[in-house]
Order: structure tokens, then C-alpha cells, then sequence
């Protein structure tokens, strides 16, 4: 343990802690601008000098580990003059938009300009004239707004592996672009936003397509409807106020209603339909020997992107069962347009994710016009229906539950937990173990999937066979869990696994790119928890169990896996080039 | 700044050829990236995109690296460089003097961005910091050759003589 004081507080804390972090312990927050809590530092910016006594350096507390019997001051009002000085130098180089930028109010930057008091552009402007990238149609970048901070290359790069960004040049001239000065579209990105979520500034947000929405829904001859995600219940609060993890579910239906669609349906219940055609597609390959172990899911748009990529000969491993939010969307049109008899045509469907590859994901192949329409017309992120739910004049947090539709609304606490780490897992062992033994779990949690280890490992017994899973989030952390795969393969040993889970971003869904803001290990685990604490409460926690799941097999699909399942509910995967040039 | 791709498939298998020779070269030597980089410019004298691309999946480094490193230091150049170079000095004399109005003749004339090269390889156009010559602001260089108290109503010369010469 490291003893030593800060302004005067005395403080004990294990070796290699950091300043920063010392003094979070005694509530003295030292302000921040390119350090990010779940990155290493990078300590570019300067905002986080301390002073040391008898030490003429002006350390950073962010890169610093304390060190015994240092007394330190964080705050005093030459240090607040430096501060000052760094951050109106910062501005002189970021353009003076705030009121038009798409991070107005949640800028990191512009709070620390205003806790700063900074009244006046002391040093004259000068910002490089680059072109915006709005190339992917899912994050688009503002390349004048960047602060250099690194965070989003430190995400691209070693949390996510993907290395669509980087610096190029050095000193004044360093600048954030796509592999070597391409387009996002030509480069490797997977479109998982997480870089968005990362980045301080609006160098980086999601493609707004809010405004299409709005026009749908003004728009009298078309019926609008509408899906939501699993992991937007419990982060949809945080714009309003709530508490990370609180299940607003049936404030969020009400709200919808208000907006103005004409039916709300849960993407909950289309992952109890995902979960049906992947349990059962695990069961043939694992008990019948059809098709290839181990199973991989493939409910991520940025995971399949990657795959398709980075990993193309693992094609054949994956779950051919289409994501919650193309299920939904192909039900919407098929299924639920000639129940109510409405024509498909006029049917517009948008669907809420916390994600920024959805939007891609609408497109991926022909097989997301199954229908005959396209199946989900707009995928917005939470962050964008904050700001629709604002525009309204809606006051969400008065308003009163409501209910979904009731059909393509039900769900199970398995499709809930779908928006978590290891949820997709736990809801596809519930089922398979069902569909093998005959009988349902005796417990249904499987504890050893769950969590933010960034591979998570089990073994379950399922009517005497050995099942061993894997568990991945973080694109980094995938290559490891499919090595062990190859190698095995290689050595012709028995596989190290039969499933594996990977969602691209960290935590899963719930720490999704299309998040609202200040996403870390800590709000995960609360939006995480208020997930399972649904499924924990719920009286149907199985997906084969979900009756209206049940009736949509009678009436419409059959059984899983049949004929239509397959032309409705499935699709394909091949490789791609990682650089269009 | 990259070139457009349009490579025959005899053309790749030769990139792939001349990528395996220059990494066989300097197979495990420490810092090899960088002297293999170098091979790469001395033979083409620049670096062409298709060229790092082959490098990257060879040696198992990201695009996005490589270009890290080719564009830190300055010696590498991304864009084939031009029969004639044309260097402008933009140190604080030149600056002063009128430079920034050479620069911009120059690229009107030839149609060339700074640090880029005409579409027809003729010229390469580079601003350059302080090049010791400030008597003679404002100075270019052309072909190593200086040009000093240089107008602009005199670059349509300096071109066409470097042309036909
Ligand atoms: S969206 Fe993901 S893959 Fe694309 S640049 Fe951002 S972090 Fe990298
Ligand atoms: S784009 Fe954003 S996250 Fe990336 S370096 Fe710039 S300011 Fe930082
Ligand atoms: S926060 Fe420490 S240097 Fe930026």
C-alpha cells in the first residue's frame, strides 16, 4: 500500500494507482479531457497537472502512479490559470459550433469550457479545413472537431481490434483517420460506434436519421411501427434522469404510442424467436451431427462484419438464424400485416438499438428484404430516440405504463437478457437443454456466463453430454476464444468448444455503441443488473415457453428450422475484402 | 492522397512477388518494417497503397499501422514523385515576402495540391520551412537549382524553362 496526502487529505492506496484515481477515492475530482476510465491514459491532453511538493514538474495525474509519502494539490488558482491556458488553447483549434453540433449538451469538451468560465476566443482560431466522412452510413466523423485525444484509436485498435483508425503525420500536423487517409467505407471498420461512444467531442457520432422518422411518421399513408431492443430499457433513463439500469419497458411503449406509431412491438420477442431457431440449429449440429461445431451466434451486425473480414473461414460455424431485429421486422410484414390485414407495403418500420451497426446490418444482404419489403425500414440508436422523445414535448418521466402489441410483444426474461454479455448464451442453453432432455432447467441461471470478463467459459451437463461454451465481448477479445478452435482443428484434437457467444462491443448490447454517453464498467454491470433482474422476476423465463411464440409456430412458421423459418427467419454469410482499397 | 486502384492481376502477382523478396531480405531482423519500407520507396520511390496493402497481409501488420509509420517520418512519400521538384520556401522571410502567392501560381498553373505531383508526372510540388537563403526572399528551389526574389508573374517562365531543359 502507498501512503501519501492530497490537498492535505492523507490517503492509502494499492501500488500503481494513479493520481487520478487516488484522489477519485477522496472525492476530488481533477479534471479530465482525453483520459477515458475504460482506456489506458494517453496523456495528451494536459488538463490533468497536479502540483508535488518540492518538485518543479507539473506531473499528470492521469499517467502518474502515486508513490509513498507524496503530497500533492490538485487544485490552487495557478493550476486552475494552466488549466485554463491548455483548454482555450484546445479551442483555438476546434471549431466555434457548438449550437449546431450533434454533441450540444453531452460534450465533454464544452463542459469543461463552461466549469472553466471561459467567456472569450483569447487566441485567434485557426481549424483545418477536412472534408465530414459520412461515408458508412453509420458513424460519421467531423474530423475538424477532434481533439487528438486517442481515445477512439485506442478503442479501434486494441479493444476492439479492428484498426479502421489511427494518427497519421506527427507533432501539430498528427491527425485522426481512417487506415492510411481512406474513407470509413473503404476501410476495416465494423461499424460498431464504440469509437462514438469513446470520443469526447462530436469528432465522431452516429448518423442521425431522425428527421426520416419524423417524415414517416408525419406521413399519413404509412403505418408506422415500431421494435425496441432489449438493452434500451434500462439506458434509455439516463437522458431522462433515471438511474443507470432502470426498466423503463412500459414507459418507453407509451411513449412510442405518443410519438405516433400505430403498433409497438418488443424486439424481446423476436430474440425468443432467434433463440428458437438457434437452439434448435445447435441441437442438429451438436446431437445430429448436421452442420459445423462449434455454433457461433451471430445476432451482431459488427461481430458478422468482422467475422466476414477478419475471420471468413469460421463462415460455416456460424448461427445462419437472422438478429432479433430482422425477425421482427420480417414478422412485421408478413406474419403481423396479414393478421391485421394491412398491406405490407404501407408498413414502416423502425427499430430502436443501442447500436450503430444496426443501421448497416438493414442492408447486409438480400435476405433482410425477405419479405418482399424491406424489412426494417430505419434503425435508430437510444441516443437518437432521446432526442425524438425531447422534440416531442412528450414529458417521459410522467408518463404512465403502457402495454405492446399483443402480438410480436410478449416476451420471455430470456429474451430480455439478450442485451447483456453471455445473455444470448444463457437463453439458447435454456432452450436447447429443453429441446434435448424434454424438461426445463432445474435453475435457470447460468452464472458462469454472465459478468465483464472478457471471456467468459463453462461446461454444463445436459442429459449427460459435456457442453463447453465460450463467451467473448470486446473484438480483441475474440481471436484468442477462435485460435483455441483452429488449433484444436489443426492438432485434430477434440473442440475446446460447441458455442460460442460474441458480441462486438463491451459488456454486449447494454454497452452498445449507440448508448447515451459516459458508458464504463460501472454503468454496465447497473444496466446489465436491471436486466437480469427482469429476467430474474419474470414468470416465463424460457423462450419455448413464450406463448405467443408458441402461436406464431401453429399459425405461420410450423416448426423451427422448417421451409419458411428458413425463407423468413435466415441467412448467409461471405467472406469480405478488410480494405475496399 | 492515395492513387486509385485499378491493377491487373499480372500486376498484383508481381507486387506479391517483390513484397515476399524485400520481406525475405530482412526476416527477422528487429525494426525490419522500416528498412523494408525503405526497399519499397528506393525501388518505386514512393510508397504505392497496393504495394502496402501486399506488406500488410505478408508481414501481419495492419494497414492502418504501416501508414502510422509512413506518414511519422518524413522521408516516406506516399504519391510518385515528379520528373521536376519544386520546392517554394515558406520560412519566415519568404512568408513575409510573398511567398503564400508563389505557392498558390504554382498550383494554379499546374494543377498540383502541395506535397502532390501533376496527373502527368512532370512536377512535384513541396512547401518547404526556411531553405537559408532569406536575402533572396522570396525563394524556390527547382530541381536543387535556387531561384531567389522570385514574382509571380515569373513562375509561367521558371516552368516552361525547367520543361525544356
Ligand atoms: S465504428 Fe468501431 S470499427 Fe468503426 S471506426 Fe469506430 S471503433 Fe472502429
Ligand atoms: S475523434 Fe474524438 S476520440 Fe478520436 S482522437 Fe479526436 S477527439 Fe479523440
Ligand atoms: S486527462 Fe491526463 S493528460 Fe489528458
Amino acid at each position: 500500500m502507498i501512503k501519501a496526502k492530497i490537498n492535505n487529505i492523507d490517503i492509502e492506496v494499492p501500488e500503481g494507482t494513479t493520481i487520478l484515481d487516488a484522489a477519485r477515492k477522496v472525492q476530488v475530482k481533477i479534471p479530465t479531457l482525453c483520459k477515458h476510465k475504460d482506456l489506458l491514459p494517453t496523456a495528451a491532453c494536459g488538463l490533468c497537472i497536479v502540483k508535488l511538493k518540492n518538485s518543479p514538474k507539473l506531473p499528470r495525474a492521469c499517467a502518474t502512479p502515486i508513490e509513498n509519502g507524496m503530497e500533492i494539490t490538485t487544485h490552487d488558482s495557478e493550476l486552475f490559470e494552466v488549466r485554463k491556458s491548455v483548454l482555450e488553447l484546445i479551442l483555438s483549434n476546434h471549431p466555434n459550433e457548438c449550437v449546431t453540433c450533434g454533441r450540444n449538451g453531452t460534450c465533454e469538451l464544452q463542459d469543461l469550457a463552461a466549469d472553466f468560465s471561459i467567456r472569450e476566443d483569447k487566441i485567434k482560431r485557426f481549424v483545418r479545413d477536412i472534408p465530414i466522412d459520412n461515408s458508412n452510413g453509420s458513424i460519421v466523423i467531423d474530423f475538424r472537431k477532434c481533439v487528438k485525444c486517442g481515445r477512439c484509436i485506442e478503442v479501434c485498435q486494441d479493444i476492439q481490434n479492428v484498426w479502421a483508425l489511427s494518427f497519421l503525420e506527427r507533432g501539430i500536423n498528427t491527425r485522426m483517420a481512417p487506415a492510411g487517409d481512406i474513407s470509413l467505407k473503404d476501410s476495416p471498420c465494423v461499424k460498431c460506434g464504440q469509437c462514438s461512444a469513446h470520443c469526447p467531442t462530436g469528432a465522431i457520432i452516429e448518423n442521425d436519421e431522425t428527421e426520416t422518422v419524423w417524415k414517416a411518421l408525419r406521413d399519413e399513408n404509412k403505418y408506422c411501427t415500431v421494435q425496441i431492443a432489449p438493452s434500451v430499457r434500462v439506458a434509455l433513463g439516463e437522458a431522462f434522469g433515471y438511474p443507470p439500469g432502470t426498466n423503463l419497458t412500459k414507459k418507453i411503449y407509451t411513449a412510442m404510442r405518443r410519438l405516433g406509431f400505430k403498433a409497438v412491438f418488443d424486439t424481446n420477442f423476436s430474440a425468443d424467436l432467434t433463440i428458437m431457431e438457434e437452439a434448435s440449429e445447435f441441437v442438429e449440429r451438436f446431437a445430429h451431427g448436421k452442420g459445423a461445431l462449434p455454433l457461433i451466434t451471430s445476432c451482431c451486425p459488427a461481430w458478422t462484419d468482422f467475422m466476414e473480414k477478419m475471420h471468413p473461414d469460421f463462415i460455416d460455424n456460424f448461427s445462419s438464424a437472422k438478429s432479433p431485429q430482422q425477425m421482427l421486422g420480417v414478422m412485421a410484414k408478413t406474419y403481423f400485416a396479414e393478421k391485421m390485414k394491412i398491406d405490407p407495403a404501407k408498413i414502416y418500420q423502425v427499430s430502436i438499438m443501442p447500436c450503430t451497426a444496426k443501421k448497416y446490418e438493414l442492408e447486409r444482404t438480400d435476405e433482410m428484404h425477405a419479405s418482399g419489403f424491406m424489412d426494417v425500414d430505419v434503425a435508430l440508436t437510444t441516443r437518437e430516440l432521446a432526442r425524438m422523445i425531447k422534440q416531442s414535448g412528450v414529458d417521459f418521466n410522467e408518463l404512465p405504463d403502457g402495454e405492446p402489441d399483443s402480438i410480436l410483444g410478449e416476451y420471455t426474461g430470456a429474451g430480455t437478457i439478450f442485451g447483456a454479455t453471455g445473455g444470448v448464451m444463457e437463453a439458447a442453453i435454456r432452450t436447447a437443454y429443453n429441446f434435448v432432455t424434454g424438461k426445463n432447467m432445474p435453475a435457470f441461471n447460468v452464472e458462469a456466463v454472465r459478468g465483464m470478463k472478457g471471456v467468459k467459459e463453462a461446461e454444463l451437463e445436459v442429459a449427460g453430454h459435456k457442453i463447453r461454451v465460450a463467451v467473448a465481448h470486446g473484438l480483441a477479445n475474440v481471436e484468442h476464444v477462435l485460435n483455441k478452435v483452429r488449433e484444436a482443428k489443426k492438432a485434430g484434437k477434440e473442440l475446446p468448444y460447441h458455442f460460442i457467444e460474441v458480441m462486438a462491443c463491451p459488456g454486449g448490447c447494454i454497452g452498445g455503441g449507440g448508448q447515451p454517453y459516459g458508458t464504463d464498467d460501472d454503468l454496465r454491470m447497473k444496466r446489465a443488473k436491471g436486466l437480469y433482474n427482469e429476467d430474474g422476476e419474470m414468470k416465463i423465463r424460457c423462450s419455448h415457453d413464450n406463448p405467443e411464440i408458441k402461436r406464431i409456430y401453429a399459425d405461420f412458421l410450423g416448426k423451427p428450422l422448417s421451409g419458411k423459418a428458413h425463407d423468413l427467419l435466415h441467412t448467409h454469410y461471405k467472406a469480405r475484402p478488410i480494405y475496399q482499397r | 492522397m492515395s492513387q486509385s486502384s485499378t491493377i491487373t492481376p499480372n500486376e498484383k502477382s508481381d507486387i506479391r512477388k517483390e513484397v515476399a523478396q524485400h520481406v525475405s531480405n530482412w526476416k527477422g531482423e528487429e525494426g525490419n518494417l522500416i528498412m523494408i519500407l525503405h526497399a519499397i520507396q528506393n525501388q518505386h520511390g514512393y510508397v504505392p497503397r497496393e504495394v502496402a496493402m501486399e506488406l500488410s497481409r505478408e508481414v501481419g501488420v495492419t494497414l492502418g499501422r504501416i501508414y502510422e509509420v509512413l506518414t511519422f517520418y518524413h522521408y516516406f512519400k506516399l504519391v510518385p514523385p515528379g520528373k521536376h521538384n519544386i520546392s517554394v520556401c515558406l520560412g519566415t522571410a519568404c512568408y513575409l515576402k510573398g511567398a503564400p502567392a508563389l505557392i498558390n501560381e504554382v498550383k494554379s498553373q499546374l494543377k498540383v495540391e502541395e506535397g502532390g505531383t501533376t496527373e502527368d508526372h512532370e512536377f512535384h510540388l513541396d512547401v518547404v520551412r526556411c531553405i537559408g537563403c532569406c536575402g533572396m526572399a522570396p525563394a524556390m528551389t527547382v530541381d536543387g537549382r535556387t531561384c531567389g526574389k522570385v514574382k509571380p508573374e515569373d513562375i509561367s517562365k521558371i516552368i516552361a524553362e525547367t520543361k525544356s531543359a
